[in-house]
């Protein structure tokens, strides 16, 4: 019970993982890889994230009275997954966008975006 | 192939599973992620950089360098979707085009609420890039909210409705203005003899301020100039995807 209280969200963000990579390696349709991607990308964000959780403390902003004393890291949680997935977020979405252009000109080349059928085509 | 796939996915899975066995319990204060560098940026953000959100400070201050080089992958990544996808002459070389769908009637209540909420969402943009010194946000998450205003614009009426309010050149303009007022901020630190992306030497070009406060100054102006090429980049790849690079009617 213990075990699984401390450790049960990064058993989620694995399972997400699994999801993502099986549709990246399996799926034959270009688009379902692309989703496979974005849910592989999410679970990496969200493992990132709960790594920089801290039990009883709050958001990394720092309070305006408080900085005439001394300011205890264990009441802030972890800023720096935040920073790192923060641009993260916003280069999953670009790449995102080229992946989908990519896609679109291979529709445009091959009119499918089966894989098997895109690979009958080339040979 | 799907056994595979089901075999590989499954053994990755099982191995990642026995590695949590090592990890540290969720949300334990002594976890070795938080005992490295985030104390120092917890402690001295406000005595070095004078900006209470400590995600703004370490994102444009203290890490300056990985925040401009992802800028600058969205900046390619915009540029590639235009190379891949943008067509400047009218004749038609693809084999294979999409079916595109009769276009629908205009709605009258989308585009009516659409034009009264698109000022107040750019409104929220700009609070959200200048008061990311003070609360949660900055000039990725502005930058976003701006460009998902023009998007907005383009799905209820649209893609020539937006081009009217921000053309195609501005746009890609805009987007390098925006790395360039990041990169430019870096040199100016240079210019007046310090490391690249140091900004307290600001305080020589900056009246009245003193070198805490012109780093805080200094990160304000990144955070412009990341949002302002991240609403660029949004909007550019949302116009060559919907439009299949044509920048004709769009979806």
């Amino acid at each position: 019970m213990e075990l699984i209280l401390a450790k049960y969200n990064y058993w989620i963000y694995v399972f997400l993982m699994m999801i993502g990579f099986y549709a990246m390696i399996v799926k034959n349709n270009l688009v379902k890889k692309i989703i496979g991607m974005s849910i592989f990308q999410t679970a990496i964000i969200l493992f990132y994230v709960s790594i920089g959780a801290k039990k009883g403390a709050t958001i990394p902003i720092i309070e305006h009275h408080a900085h005439s004393g001394a300011i205890d890291p264990a009441h802030y949680i972890n800023p720096l997954p935040h920073v790192l997935m923060l641009t993260a977020i916003v280069v999953s979405v670009s790449t995102l966008g080229v992946a989908l252009a990519l896609i679109l000109k291979i529709y445009h080349q091959y009119g499918t975006v089966e894989e098997d059928e895109i690979l009958e085509q080339i040979q | 192939m799907k056994a595979i796939g089901l075999i590989t996915v499954f053994s990755l899975g099982m191995a990642l599973f026995y590695a949590t066995i090592d990890f540290p319990p969720w949300a334990d204060p002594q976890s070795p992620a938080s005992l490295h560098v985030s104390p120092h940026y917890i402690q001295e953000t406000m005595k070095e950089t004078d900006v209470s959100n400590v995600v703004t400070s370490v994102l444009a201050d203290y890490r300056g360098f990985d925040t401009m080089f992802e800028t600058s992958v969205i900046f390619t990544a915009g540029i590639a979707v235009i190379l891949i996808l943008r067509k400047y002459s009218k004749k038609e070389d693809e084999k294979f085009l999409p079916e595109v769908s009769e276009e629908a009637e205009p709605d009258i209540i989308i585009q009516t609420v659409t034009r009264i909420i698109v000022p107040f969402i750019q409104l929220f943009a700009l609070y959200v890039i200048a008061h990311g010194h003070h609360s949660p946000g900055g000039g990725f998450q502005g930058g976003v909210i701006l460009g998902a205003s023009f998007i907005l614009l383009a799905i209820s009426f649209n893609l020539k409705a937006m081009l009217r309010r921000i053309s195609e050149r501005k746009d890609i303009l805009l987007g390098g203005i925006g790395l360039l007022i990041y990169s430019g901020i870096g040199a100016l630190c240079v210019l007046l003899g310090a490391n690249f992306l140091n900004y307290k030497v600001l305080h020589l070009i900056i009246p009245e301020a003193s070198q805490v406060e012109a780093r805080s100054y200094g990160i304000l102006g990144v955070e412009i100039g990341v949002a302002i090429a991240v609403m660029a980049i949004m909007i550019a790849i949302y116009a060559n995807l919907s439009s299949d690079g044509k920048y004709d009617k769009g979806l």
